[in-house]
């Protein structure tokens, strides 16, 4: 049966066709609507997978780990700076083994679309010593679903499945199966000698793990997700991974004049590397993400011989697009003399206009009737009576506030930092030291971060502003919803100091003499702005006026 | 047979729907289709793009490089000539005339007009007008999307199907709104 889906869409539907129990995962663009996808499908619900958000991907690796405890397959699912938030037990989950099959989704972003950064997953894959696949098509997303699960079961280690965002987020027609592959039944086999990483228990784990890797390696080798196809001309030799592979094909329409050797699944087999080194004059690697596959072929041969993103023939960072790949190739050729018409066919003449500054930038900005606005407004009015007022914001919409208008926060770092920063700088001796965090983001890691603030009665004043959904990837579930004074008074923020608030412009000079004070309490004080996200709001209104008629 | 189309505008105006509506109608003759799509950060009110890639050969980028695209459909005139080094030479752009300012620094409206007609192929329609002239203000899209159906070479009749396949479950009057919209674009062009 062919359906047209969307990278992630087939990596779900794979999964559930691959006897999934369990989907694992905090919303993360561009790896949200895998979860997503499964939380509406039928089969899904018939079956009563697991689909529902985790608190943070941490949460969320330890429980799919759990179900594999007990025999069941499991999905994690997280956009790449997430797999820095379960790094603990993605690690660990190597040592202990898998039962059921388990499989690390991360979704990487290159370029930073959506990102503070564009780390590559495959180093994790690589560093943790667990087998890592990268599909190139949607296809072959939805039909390594199935591979990985099996794989995993196999070797008896997680496997990590790495995407990234023009595979997440690209639609394509793929032919899917008509039946699932049932559910494993709980398994009571797991040896407890495996699971508890106690060290001596670890060390034989450690061993057995590296001695895998040559057998990993080996089917790395034989995979037909690994391909290599020769070619006439060996001036060049290609290696493209990924989607990448993609973009090569796109630049030689009447197939690659070079012996070109694509690689999907890891690690490295070297000896296919090998074969294209020893018959090429000169190795071109194409990759998404970081030079991964270039630094290791660069340790296999001579390093002059190695082209790509570290000698400036593809750029050395950012996502590549047709035109970075066809110009390294045009480029190639045009130093090289052969292959005219490659050459022919990937330099294209684009038209322009005469004035460029009639095309100006449109930044994405806070939305119409939202919230986060009239808290910063609040904020800044406040906070102009301050020399060195300093504000700590964090991951979510709210991070808009940066921009103009607002021009209201003065770091973004990772998941949970607003509240530690202005606790360290509030140690510095900053004051006002003021950390603005959104609900989801709070429960994802702001929490812990307050209990040290509590326990030092640090002088902070934080603001939850609380839009009670996980807004900036779509509008789902907030792990804490109708939950945060009471999580506030659990961690030990004090009755007098923790205030909710709605913020709407009539309420303006509440609002702002509430933050006065707190700043003005020289302890830990919670401010908790909150009002439905204006999209969710408009959304529910939708689905009420439909269920009416 | 193969066009590579670049859908744009600004978050909220409705390109996803165009590229489905297509999509659709290129899945039901047994075409390859390759969508990229823009999610996340950018649909805020910021500038928004997909890349929507038919052809009756398999397709390998999701990326249509610059200077191929054979149609630029966009729903805001300054976002259709943000991508025009991906129009190729003898490419199309069919765009909304209405500029939708919602950043300080909007270009002159006069001299952006004056760009887009000195460029050799486009059709620039005011499609809101079109829309509330016709009684169905929620289908400026699929006016534009009408005006686009020559430059795409899909058979209106196709288009049409689609539009009743994937509007169907939004019930009858949803479906007729779409259909005259799609006729109202053939026509203005």
């Amino acid at each position: 049966m062919k359906q047209l889906l969307l990278g992630d869409e087939a990596i779900a539907l794979g999964a559930i066709h691959a006897g999934l129990s369990g989907v694992y995962a905090y919303p993360g663009t561009p790896s949200t609507e895998i979860t997503e996808f499964i939380q509406g499908n039928a089969l899904a619900r018939e079956r009563g997978l697991h689909s529902r958000w985790c608190t943070n991907e941490k949460t969320a690796m330890e429980a799919a780990l759990g179900m594999s405890f007990m025999g069941k397959r499991a999905l994690v699912c997280m956009k790449h700076v997430g797999l820095n938030v379960c790094a603990d037990p993605f690690v660990n989950s190597a040592m202990t083994g898998v039962g059921g099959g388990l499989v690390v989704l991360v979704a990487d972003d290159p370029s930073m679309h959506s990102s503070q950064d564009e780390q590559d997953s495959r180093h994790y894959g690589r560093f943790a010593m667990i087998p890592t696949f990268e599909p190139s098509s949607q296809q072959e997303a939805y039909d390594m679903m199935a591979v990985a699960f099996d794989y995993s079961e196999r070797m008896c280690l997680p496997v990590l499945m790495r995407v990234t965002t023009r595979m997440a987020h690209s639609r394509a027609v793929v032919e899917v199966a008509v039946e699932a592959r049932p559910e494993n039944s709980i398994n009571y086999d797991a040896q407890a000698a495996n699971w508890v990483l106690l060290p001596a228990n670890a060390r034989r784990r450690n061993d057995h793990v590296c001695a895998q890797q040559a057998l990993l390696e080996a089917d790395a080798e034989s995979s037909s997700y690994n391909v290599f196809a020769d070619a006439p001309d060996h001036s060049l030799g290609i290696i493209a991974s990924g989607i990448a592979y993609n973009y090569v094909c796109e630049s030689f329409p009447d197939g690659c004049p070079y012996p070109l050797l694509k690689i999907s699944q890891y690690p490295l087999p070297k000896t296919l590397v090998r074969q294209l080194l020893d018959t090429c004059q000169r190795i071109l690697v194409v990759e998404e993400g970081q030079p991964f596959i270039e630094e290791q072929v660069r340790g296999v041969t001579d390093s002059r011989h190695i082209l790509g993103r570290l000698t400036g023939q593809l750029p050395r960072t950012g996502e590549l697009t047709p035109d970075s790949v066809a110009k390294a190739l045009a480029q190639w050729t045009s130093d090289h003399g052969q292959c005219a018409d490659a050459k022919d066919n990937i330099v294209h003449s684009p038209l322009s206009i005469e004035d460029a500054s009639l095309v100006v930038p449109r930044p994405p900005a806070l939305c119409q009737g939202c919230g986060h606005r009239d808290v910063y407004t609040a904020l800044n009015q406040v906070l102009q009576e301050f020399d060195h007022a300093r504000v700590f914001g964090d991951i979510g919409c709210y991070t808009l506030g940066f921009l103009p208008p607002y021009r209201a926060i003065h770091s973004c770092v990772d998941m949970g930092a607003s509240i530690t920063m202005a606790k360290g700088a509030a140690d510095a001796g900053q004051w006002p030291a003021v950390a603005i965090i959104g609900d989801s983001t709070f429960t994802h890691s702001g929490m812990t971060g307050l209990l040290d603030a509590v326990n030092e009665n640090a002088d902070i004043t934080v603001i939850i502003s609380d839009n009670l959904t996980t807004a900036m990837t779509g509008g789902q579930d907030s792990a804490g919803t109708n939950k945060f004074e009471a999580i506030c008074r659990g961690l030990g923020v004090p009755d007098d100091h923790l205030h909710v608030v709605v913020p709407l412009p009539k309420n303006m000079p509440e609002i702002t003499r509430i933050i006065r004070e707190e700043i003005n309490y020289h302890g830990v004080s919670v401010i908790i702005p909150r009002r439905e996200c204006i999209q969710t709001f408009k959304r529910h209104a939708k689905e009420k006026k439909n269920a009416k008629s | 047979m193969k066009v590579d189309i670049i859908l744009c505008g600004v978050g909220g105006q409705g390109i996803l729907s165009i590229a489905t509506i297509i999509g659709e109608a290129a899945m039901n003759e047994d075409l390859y289709i390759k969508q990229a799509e823009v999610h996340g950060m950018s649909q805020r009110g910021g500038d928004v793009q997909s890349n929507l890639r038919i052809s009756s050969n398999p397709i390998s980028s999701d990326l249509i490089p610059r200077g191929a695209a054979d149609v630029i459909i966009s729903m805001e005139p300054m976002e259709a000539l943000r991508y025009v080094s991906y129009l190729a030479p003898d490419g199309w752009i069919i765009t909304s005339s209405v500029p939708f300012v919602n950043i300080p620094n909007y270009p002159d409206v006069d001299k952006l007009r004056e760009a887009l007609a000195a460029l050799p192929h486009v059709v620039s329609l005011d499609i809101e007008q079109l829309a509330k002239d016709a009684a169905i203000p929620r289908s400026a899209n699929m006016i534009l999307l009408g005006a686009a159906q020559r430059a795409l070479g899909i058979d209106f009749d196709k288009l049409c199907d689609a539009v009743r396949r994937v509007f169907a479950r939004k019930g009858d009057a949803v479906v007729e709104a779409n259909l005259r919209a799609l006729a109202i674009g053939r026509e203005a062009h």
